[in-house]
């Protein structure tokens, strides 16, 4: 198959069908709607389920039900429908489930505004619930790394049996672009009757799989924060994923951004290379785990001077980037919120004021 | 070389469906493209705009402050986007409804009845595929063999409106070139 010209949003669907998983249920929210629009027509030509929740809340615990029986599943929303999952995701870490969910951000807080942001960083990587758990998170730049991440997150999440996240923002959702699906990303479903619900009643098995995040018992309960600990700290060591641009050159500035606001800063950085000012970037893909070595690495470059966040929120990357520059370079923040995009110009006129 | 193109009108003038097709011409003359609409609370009958990208390499940002060209279809949209247009872009003007000129003397302002064309063709609603044939016929940002193509694709399922539609085509590009 070759390109098809999508929206993000029905390539999020697609990927996620050709990636195996027939199980979608969703409770419909601006700028993300489209992938139930999709998958309401798509799924049923395929025999997969779709289903619209009462409520995002709902849907949460549809996904941890059909997460628990062993079935692939997942889930899209925008920024205020995934804070009403985030219960619903903590039952999930906690259950230790593999699951997807898809978050197309938009300005906040509460119901904000409906145009593209990137205000959810901090809840998707630091704390998107209660609890002591982490999301694996992968922040796509385009409607073909939306596609691609979308199809590695359901062997990610079943790896480490632990939810995945999809953090894209409401440009990512809208946009329309050239995709062309990889069929060899698909991957079968791993062997889950270790620990799925298999119904032992009816089949006649002997073996009994409980799946709870209750543990009364302290002691219990801290070995399981441990375990739930050593998966987030092996996604540190095997998961980590960025794209370093114009990294080999004598960089002045060096700019971390990620999702479409990366795009606006590749446009700047290849601008200012024109001008005879080099700036590098390092955009992450994985958000969580962060790509903290590599942005470390990059600000020590001999001819960097400045490093900054750039994104389309009040400085919430940030708080990673200076974590991994430790304090070696100052770490300045630029960019705009509650839909705006800032344009080329503007990140351009930002990046000359920290070379001079 | 990266071309942008906005398309802006009523809502309901098939301001992001000409944008659309515009797009898919690019992608199948193997350029790269984004399409990158306004989804903004608008009201029915408001403005819509789209902006097309259109590149022989990766498409940085899908931003676009400053279009190269714009195919204006109601009198807002070419007052509120003509000051925006880069130097020697192609402004497409719908003179059926729009009285008033661009005011600009540095770009190719190109000036078609779109609507009274359509009306003629027999379906007013054809009036977003005779400014996109007229604009693409002046602009050459995609080849109009490929247009062709994806006109009867985009209908394809509609087969009754393609001979209409091919009609739009074949007008606006006569009207281009007066």
């Amino acid at each position: 198959m070759g390109k098809v010209l999508m929206k993000g949003n029905e390539a999020i669907g697609e990927a996620a069908i050709r990636a195996g998983c027939l199980n979608y249920f969703a409770y419909p929210i601006t700028p993300q709607s489209e992938v139930a629009e999709y998958l309401s027509r798509r799924l049923p030509e395929v025999g997969g389920l779709f289903l619209q929740g009462e409520s995002e809340v709902a849907v949460s615990y549809m996904i941890l039900g059909a997460a628990a029986a062993g079935e692939r599943v997942f889930t899209t929303s925008s920024s205020p429908g995934i804070s009403l999952m985030s219960e619903g995701i903590s039952y999930i870490a906690g259950m230790q489930l593999p699951a997807v969910f898809v978050n197309i951000m938009r300005g906040g807080p509460g119901l904000g505004g409906i145009l593209p942001s990137q205000a959810d960083y901090l809840q998707a990587t630091k704390g998107i619930g209660h609890g002591d758990f982490r999301l694996l998170v992968m922040a796509p730049a385009s409607v073909q790394e939306a596609a691609e991440m979308t199809m590695k997150a359901f062997p990610l999440a079943e790896k480490y049996r632990n939810p995945v996240m999809i953090l894209g923002d409401g440009l990512i959702g809208q946009m329309m672009e050239p995709v062309e699906f990889h069929d060899n990303l698909k991957t079968k479903p791993v062997d889950k009757n270790g620990w799925a619900t298999n119904g032992m009643d009816t089949r006649g098995s002997s073996q009994r799989n409980l799946i709870r995040s209750l543990y009364l018992d302290p002691e219990v309960l801290n070995r399981h924060n441990l375990e739930l600990k050593a998966k987030y700290d092996r996604m540190q060591q095997e998961e980590i994923r960025f794209e370093a641009v114009n990294i080999d050159s004598d960089y002045k500035v060096l700019i971390v951004s990620y999702g479409t606001m990366s795009r606006v800063c590749r446009t700047a950085v290849d601008q200012l290379k024109a001008e005879g000012l080099e700036v590098g970037m390092i955009r992450p893909q994985t958000v969580f785990p962060f790509p903290e070595e590599a942005v470390g690495n990059a600000a020590a470059g001999k001819s960097c001077r400045a490093v900054a966040s750039i994104e389309m929120s009040m400085g919430q990357m940030l708080e990673d980037v200076q974590r991994s520059v430790k304090g070696r370079q100052p770490v300045h923040w630029f960019g705009k919120c509650g839909g705006e995009v800032p344009t080329p110009e503007e990140v351009i006129e930002f990046v000359r004021s920290l070379a001079r | 070389m990266q071309s942008e193109v906005m398309f802006a009108g009523f809502g309901g003038q098939g301001i992001l469906l000409s944008a659309k097709i515009l797009a898919h011409a690019a992608m199948e003359d193997g350029l790269e493209v984004a399409w990158v609409p306004s989804y903004g609370p608008e009201m029915r009958g408001g403005t819509a705009y789209c902006t097309v990208v259109i590149s022989d390499r990766l498409i940085g940002s899908p931003i676009i402050r400053n279009p190269m060209h714009l195919v204006a279809m109601n009198r807002p949209s070419l007052e509120k986007f003509a000051p925006l247009v880069k130097p020697n872009g192609v402004i497409l003007v719908n003179s059926t409804l729009i009285s008033i000129e661009s005011g600009r003397d540095d770009v190719d302002e190109l000036r078609v009845p779109v609507n009274d064309i359509a009306v003629r063709l027999g379906n007013v609603r054809s009036a977003n595929i005779v400014a996109l044939a007229a604009f693409v016929a002046r602009a050459g940002v995609v080849k109009m063999e490929t247009l062709r193509h994806c006109v009867k694709e985009e209908f394809a399922t509609k087969e009754k409106l393609i001979p209409l539609n091919m009609a739009a085509v074949e007008e606006g590009e006569k009207a281009a070139a007066k």
